[in-house]
């Protein structure tokens, strides 16, 4: 991508977005990583070996399912659903964790930390830590924790220590900032698994190259489904990592729209809400110049959404660019959008959906019946909801006991 | 010479940091005034941020209590404003790249030298990205604080060779924190810098005891506390300027 910055030293940049907003401290460690991404991403052997991890342990490549019920149902364009929600451990987390987990390894370092939110990325960490005998400490929001207790002992289960983080708001954003804490206390042995495509360069460059295993999948298997692209591509939008894996081979392709779903929380013209795009504007946090949730002051904003996965207040910096340019569209889905639509799928297809992909298979559920029957798109299901299923029973006011 | 190097002109420098609000700012002018009559060469002044990331558990505190008490960046220009009325040591603002660009580099730094600021320092900018700032801070005669940190290695000729005012020598790994023993080999850190630059070096995180801070300006020419000093805010509160400046001098007094 363009370097458009004004330090000339400044690297990793996408239009003004991306660069290595962090202390001195950490400088030399992303640059090794940098240098050792540089050197294995282009190995033979390292790819080999990351192409049979994929396809012999994480169960890639993924399924591109014909969802024909919800096409019927919607009257309009054929709905398929690139099924990241079947790979091991559930998410598409996998896919960037064992690159990184595969690269830390060959750069020596014995010990991963991560941040998580909803857990999906905490416990894909600590299942590459275990799979490749590593140390693991995965650093999470203790409202988080509440919210998602079954996999903080999911991840303890696979040999993990999980933190609570009880800093700031206690969610997501918080853990991260916990995580580069600890990164900036212990470098030697240690490799900072982020999560999503933000952070300083190289973690948006390289989580976004693990990823785009999915629009590499998709447009294979959309060419030999329907002997052609499809015309939108939907994807949900956090800090970005499924949605830049599900754009980023169909990038160059014009005629495809790439449209990004973000959380809206209670609504965009309510303070409740974590839809970065919607709401935010440009500003420096997290190792990154970028859109972010905050006051005039520039104090980052407390964001709201049901789903733990995709609240923060920040955007990973080449969506900030892909939307700059006009080449992807960002739009604003609800709770209660993306609950009924948790609910729709697992309904009409029996597929039960994180809360965080409910809201990309919302937006399908608007757009669809406005499209021709010959046209087609694909909705990237990151994640399964067996995680947020008692969530959602409490948001419609079931009494559990578990 | 730029005003910050005035503060290492009475020989070994102290410098103590305080967060602006924290726990209001009637309180914060009450002590830079004590910090500035018990013998404080320079002042770090802290503007709160949301999500300090460079901080440890004890300024994130002070960060919270400020944020709180409804501090902003424009009162904290106003507290400077008044505090120049009878403060003449330099002042210099540590807050976060957000903090001025959200702000507006340019309006920001255009009321630094308003109110009186003489550098800047941004734990979350390394030489890489000093760009974004360092034009709009120079046409405004504020000085931006460089870092060196004990994993800078070969890094530091590059940033010393390019260093203003001073720079701000981290001790320690991990983030700020009273802690009990520094044992980075900060002297040869030191002499690398000596052999690209004259601009002074001050050595923060993790100072709190007068021996530390003799110790440290044995190998460089001053040493930053600030989490001894919030330590000292959290148990006087708004009582503070007393006990800050008897602190102040009895550490002063073990360097000079």
């Amino acid at each position: 991508m363009t370097d458009t910055t004004r330090s000339p030293g400044s690297k990793g940049r996408f239009g003004v977005h991306g660069g290595q907003y962090i202390p001195e401290t950490l400088m030399n460690a992303v640059i090794e990583l940098e240098q050792a991404y540089d050197h294995f991403k282009d190995d033979p052997d390292f790819n080999a070996e990351l192409a049979r991890l994929f396809n012999e342990y994480a169960g890639r490549p993924s399924l591109l399912y014909f969802a024909e019920r919800m096409t019927e149902d919607l009257g309009g364009a054929k709905v398929y659903l690139k099924r990241e929600d079947l790979n091991h451990t559930g998410a598409h987390k996998i896919n960037n964790v064992l690159g990184q987990a595969l690269l830390a390894k060959k750069m020596g370092k014995t010990r991963l930390i991560a941040e998580t939110g909803a857990g999906q990325h905490g416990v894909a960490t600590a299942t590459a830590a275990a799979l490749m005998g590593m140390e693991c400490v995965v650093f999470m929001g203790e409202e988080d924790t509440i919210r998602q207790a079954l996999n903080v002992y999911r991840m303890r289960l696979l040999g993990s220590e999980v933190v609570p983080v009880k800093s700031g708001t206690a969610t997501l954003k918080d853990a991260v900032s916990e995580a580069f804490r600890e990164w900036t206390n212990r470098i030697a042995d240690t490799h900072y698994c982020l999560g999503s495509v933000m952070g300083p360069h190289p973690f948006p460059t390289i989580v976004r190259d693990f990823q785009a295993v999915i629009s590499r999948e998709t447009k294979r298997q959309m060419r030999e489904r329907e002997g052609t692209l499809p015309d939108a591509v939907l994807a949900c939008v956090g800090g970005g990592s499924n949605a830049i894996g599900s754009f980023y081979h169909f990038i160059d392709d014009e005629g495809v729209r790439l449209i990004g779903c973000e959380a809206a929380g209670r609504g965009v013209d309510t303070f409740e809400t974590a839809a970065t795009m919607a709401t935010g504007r440009e500003g420096i946090f997290h190792g990154m110049k970028s859109y972010f949730c905050q006051d005039e002051y520039g104090q980052i904003a407390p964001v709201y959404s049901i789903s733990a996965g995709l609240d923060y207040p920040g955007v990973g910096p080449e969506h900030a660019y892909l939307r700059d340019i006009g080449r992807a569209e960002y739009v604003p889905v609800t709770d209660e959008e993306a609950v009924e639509a948790f609910e729709y799928l697992s309904r009409m297809e029996g597929v039960i959906p994180a809360i965080e992909s409910a809201h990309a298979v919302a937006h399908a559920m608007k757009i669809a019946p406005e499209m021709d029957k010959d046209q087609t798109i694909v909705v990237t299901l990151s994640g399964r909801g067996d995680k947020d299923v008692a969530a959602i029973a409490r948001y419609r006011g079931e009494d559990l006991h578990e | 010479m730029s005003n910050l190097a005035r503060a290492f002109d009475h020989g070994k420098a102290f410098i103590p940091f305080v967060t602006c609000g924290d726990p209001d700012l009637e309180t914060t002018a009450k002590v830079v005034r004590a910090m500035a009559a018990n013998g404080a060469d320079l002042v770090e002044l802290g503007i709160p941020f949301s999500d300090p990331t460079a901080e440890g558990p004890v300024i994130q505190g002070a960060n919270v209590r400020a944020l709180r008490a409804g501090t902003t960046t424009d009162k904290v220009f106003d507290l400077v404003r008044s505090l120049r009325e009878d403060v003449t040591i330099p002042l210099v603002f540590m807050t976060y790249a957000n903090v001025v660009y959200s702000y507006g580099s340019e309006r920001f730094l255009g009321k630094c030298e308003e109110v009186g600021i003489d550098g800047l320092i941004l734990p979350d900018v390394p030489y890489e990205e000093k760009g974004e700032f360092l034009d709009v801070c120079r046409s405004h005669g504020v000085d931006l604080v460089s870092f060196v940190a004990p994993t800078s290695e070969d890094r530091i000729q590059m940033i010393a060779r390019e260093a203003e005012g001073f720079i701000y020598v981290v001790s320690s790994l991990g983030v700020t924190g009273v802690r009990s023993r520094i044992t980075t080999d900060l002297a040869s850190i030191v002499e690398v810098i000596r052999e690209a630059t004259d601009v002074p070096c001050a050595i923060g995180f993790g100072i709190s005891t007068p021996e530390q801070a003799r110790q440290m300006c044995e190998v460089a020419d001053g040493a930053i506390v600030g989490s001894a000093i919030i330590k000292l805010l959290e148990r006087y509160g708004r009582d503070a300027a007393g006990p800050v400046g008897e602190y102040v001098r009895t550490m002063k007094d073990a360097i000079r």
